[in-house]
């Protein structure tokens, strides 16, 4: 299988200047693969820089040292060193990050919200649309809210919106930041199969799942960060 | 004539005034001022605006140009608002018979220089006369742009969207173009032009006009110019192209038709009449035998008896 | 429609630098901006980011320096090297300036109508109720009754003003739109449909905007990319949610850390 993503010797620590200067490390030495169609998840305790790591690969943290390296076609690119529009173009159609809370954009309606990246990959808006109610319907959003903007939704709802937003389009590497936390086990279920139907695409993952069960049922690996984090504490 | 008695008491060789007022190096200036005007259409020039004894308003751009083309042969025609007898055509008349002794006229025939406010005559000039226009505000861009850096800027940019949503706010507001007088117009295919406050009934004249067209600007300080025969384009929209006023009756007095007409009110119960503006036009008309429908009535033999009288003079 | 495909710059910003006398406005900034890419400049008032805006937007020459732009024709042109009409064609037709204070940017005292026509009618388009119909259909997309067209902006609100200020410089399709704290002293509900209406029409149109702002939460909605500027010079560049989540210059992490939470 080859492999998509590639983090080699990456480190990152944070400089909180405003607390005169003290230096959080973070993580350091990190070194995994994941290849097409596989799903690794990312274990240890809160605080050991799971997240971290996440964003890294999607570009939203800074990346200190090491490489991380994306398979794009027959390109290799470099998310730690890449200019902003670089990352810009990955997050559009190789890159997806399902995250755990829904940044809402005023006024926009649900189903807008889930076609959006679906409708930036260039399908017509019609298309989105009925991807995007698809999506809603088998996650179990009513559709009485579909053309609402979800602001005002409960947090399992807008929850549920996103992970339609995150899993509507393809991208060959998807990063997942604990999408079932907090949902009921029907929806679990619905997450499980949205995740085993990317796999079968061959999409690579990159998860963080704090329950149990859906880890096991989804994880084809799993990386400890302790380690990382150990290495960069010390 | 009354002023022609009058002004053979003045001595003229004795140096009471210089010949039309203005002084030799003055009038130089302003030719120098016409000729590039008439060398670069429908561009405002500036220039150096003398005081002159009478106030803005009264015509002094005008009466400057005038003044500096004025020679001992010309026969010199005065109008105020299409009338030799009102009080602007009567003073700038008195004026120059004053301060030039040239002849002056009502008849638009016999004239060489036509000064005028605010009209054109009916009959079409020639060649071999000239039209000196009197122009309150020369910038036709003011009513939207008040800084004139910025209008300078946008004459020589050919920058003129401002003056179609000039043309824009009329019909959106009016449903027509509703702007009847100083209607702009595009000179020469370059500079967009303010002809003065004629009636926009007059802007067809101004085009490939036989005569050549002097603009004075006296307070503004601008003078600007058409070459005789010079293309004169109204600006329009293609859906709503430009359209002079159209009148539904003949003139009162002469039955002239096609010609620009005044609103006379003859009484306080609401009688009125229109008649010619253009009086010389109206009064060569009735003297060939026109007779317009209100003609024998005691109110218009009242008004075109007076004018009647001093035609005869 | 993909954005950010493009391997060439719209507008390339080289060592701008602006001096009000011995005071510096703004220093060696340098940046590409590339089609479809929105720029956030964020810094506290003084910071010159308003300075770099206007050197930018050629209403201020940089005391040295070279802006570039790629011209409709695919020519990089020197900004300050073109000539006066070259300049005002390109101000109102390939590009958009959106004030803060709406009256700057509109004509108060002709309609609404009028006032989204005028560029239409400044590139030569000379027909009434084509100039009228395109005005109605610009309104209606930035939310604003059609019933409203014939009326002077003076009897518009401040948002429906700013509404009303966007569609005027995006009638003629211009590919480059710079912003000068476009919501600023607006009510933050207005603010809200305001940034929603830029935010899709930015999209939609695949614009390119250089927007200034000291509104993070403004920066974070509507820009890929941000430039923190202070006391005139960059302090720090990068991806918007980069610089926002993980702010790595001092006076960066300060603009981060002030912003309230609600």
């Amino acid at each position: 299988m080859p492999v998509r993503l590639y983090l080699n010797n990456v480190g990152k620590s944070f400089t909180m200047h405003l607390q005169g200067g003290t230096v959080i490390p973070v993580v350091d030495r990190v070194e995994f693969s994941v290849d097409t169609g596989e799903c690794v998840v990312l274990g240890g305790p809160s605080g050991a820089g799971k997240s971290s790591i996440l964003k890294m690969i999607y570009g939203n943290y800074r990346c200190d040292k090491g490489q991380i390296l994306v398979t794009v076609g027959d390109r290799i690119v470099n998310v730690a060193d890449a200019e902003p529009r670089q990352i810009l173009r990955l997050r559009e159609d190789t890159i997806g990050y399902v995250s755990q809370f829904l940044r809402t954009i005023p006024r926009v309606s649900a189903e807008h919200v889930v076609a959006e990246p679906l409708i930036a990959q260039g399908a017509d808006e019609a298309e989105g649309l009925d991807r995007a109610r698809a999506l809603l319907a088998r996650l179990n959003v009513p559709e009485r809210l579909w053309t609402l903007p979800p602001a005002t939704f409960s947090g399992g709802e807008q929850q549920r919106v996103n992970i339609a937003r995150g899993f509507i389009a393809h991208y060959p590497i998807l990063l997942l930041d604990e999408p079932t936390a907090s949902l009921d086990a029907a929806n679990r279920a619905v997450v499980v199969r949205l995740v085993e139907e990317k796999k079968a695409q061959g999409v690579a993952m990159v998860g963080i799942l704090h329950d149990q069960d859906v880890r096991e049922e989804i994880a084809d690996r799993i990386v400890d960060v302790t380690n990382f984090s150990a290495e960069a504490a010390a | 004539m009354t002023g022609t008695a009058q002004l053979q008491t003045y001595d003229f060789a004795g140096g009471e005034y210089n010949f039309a007022y203005l002084d030799e190096q003055t009038k130089r200036m302003i030719r120098r001022a016409i000729l590039k005007g008439i060398a670069i259409p429908g561009y405002q020039v500036p220039f150096a605006s003398r005081e002159m004894p009478m106030p803005y308003g009264w015509g002094t751009g005008g009466v400057q140009v005038t003044a500096s083309i004025l020679g001992k042969d010309d026969c010199l025609k005065m109008i105020d608002q299409g009338s030799d007898d009102t009080t602007n055509a009567v003073s700038l008349r008195g004026f120059f018979e004053k301060t030039a002794g040239v002849r002056t006229t009502y008849e638009t025939s016999e004239a060489t220089i036509v000064q005028t406010r605010h009209r054109i005559p009916e009959k079409p000039l020639r060649e071999d006369q000239i039209i000196v226009f009197q122009v309150p505000i020369p910038e036709p861009l003011r009513f939207l742009e008040p800084r004139e850096t910025e209008t300078r800027k946008m004459h020589a940019l050919e920058d003129y969207g401002l003056m179609h949503v000039k043309l824009y706010e009329d019909i959106a507001k009016n449903g027509h173009i509703a702007t009847t007088y100083a209607y702009p117009v595009k000179v020469n295919g370059r500079y967009v032009m303010d002809p003065s406050p004629t009636p926009k009934f007059d802007n067809p004249k101004i085009d490939r006009m036989a005569a050549l067209q002097l603009y004075g600007a006296g307070r503004e300080k601008r003078i600007y110019a058409i070459p005789p025969y010079t293309d004169v384009k109204s600006l329009d929209f293609e859906d709503y192209p430009f359209e002079v006023q159209k009148f539904d009756m003949p003139c009162g007095l002469c039955g002239a038709e096609n010609v620009y007409l005044d609103e006379v009110i003859l009484d306080d119960k609401g009688g009125r009449m229109f008649v010619c503006s253009d009086s010389d036009y109206c009064e060569e008309r009735r003297a060939e035998g026109h007779t317009g429908p209100m003609a024998a009535d005691p109110a218009a033999v009242h008004i075109g008896g007076g004018k009647q009288e001093e035609t005869d003079r | 429609m993909k954005a950010f495909q493009s391997e060439d710059p719209l507008l390339q910003v080289r060592n701008v630098t602006r001096y009000y006398g011995d005071r510096i406005g703004c220093a060696n900034v340098s940046f590409d901006l590339w089609p479809g890419e929105v720029l956030a400049i964020v810094g506290e008032s003084g910071s010159g980011k308003t300075t770099l805006l206007n050197c930018l937007s050629t209403r201020l020459a940089p005391t040295a320096g070279a802006i570039e732009y790629r011209m409709r024709d695919g020519a990089m042109r020197n900004l300050y090297q073109l000539s006066e009409a070259e300049r005002r064609l390109l101000m109102r037709t390939d590009w958009g300036f959106v004030h803060q204070n709406a009256a700057d940017g509109l004509r108060m005292n002709v309609s609404a109508g009028a006032n989204v026509g005028e560029r239409l009618m400044a590139v030569g388009e000379r027909h009434y109720g084509n100039i009228r119909a395109t005005a109605d259909d610009w309104l209606g997309r930035v939310e604003i009754e059609s019933d409203r067209i014939d009326d002077d902006p003076r009897s518009f609100s401040g948002g429906m003003r700013q509404r009303l200020q966007i569609a005027r410089n995006l009638v003629t399709q211009p590919r480059l739109v710079f912003m000068d704290e476009p919501t600023g002293g607006l009510d933050v509900s207005v603010q809200a449909r305001l940034l929603d209406l830029l935010r899709r029409l930015v999209a939609d149109l695949g614009l390119s905007v250089v927007i200034v702002t000291h509104d993070l939460a403004v920066a974070r909605l509507l820009s890929h990319r941000i430039m923190v500027m202070r006391h005139g010079n960059v302090i720090e560049t990068g991806l918007t949610d980069q610089v926002l989540d993980d702010p790595r210059e001092p006076y960066s992490q300060l603009l981060v850390s002030s912003i309230l939470q609600v």
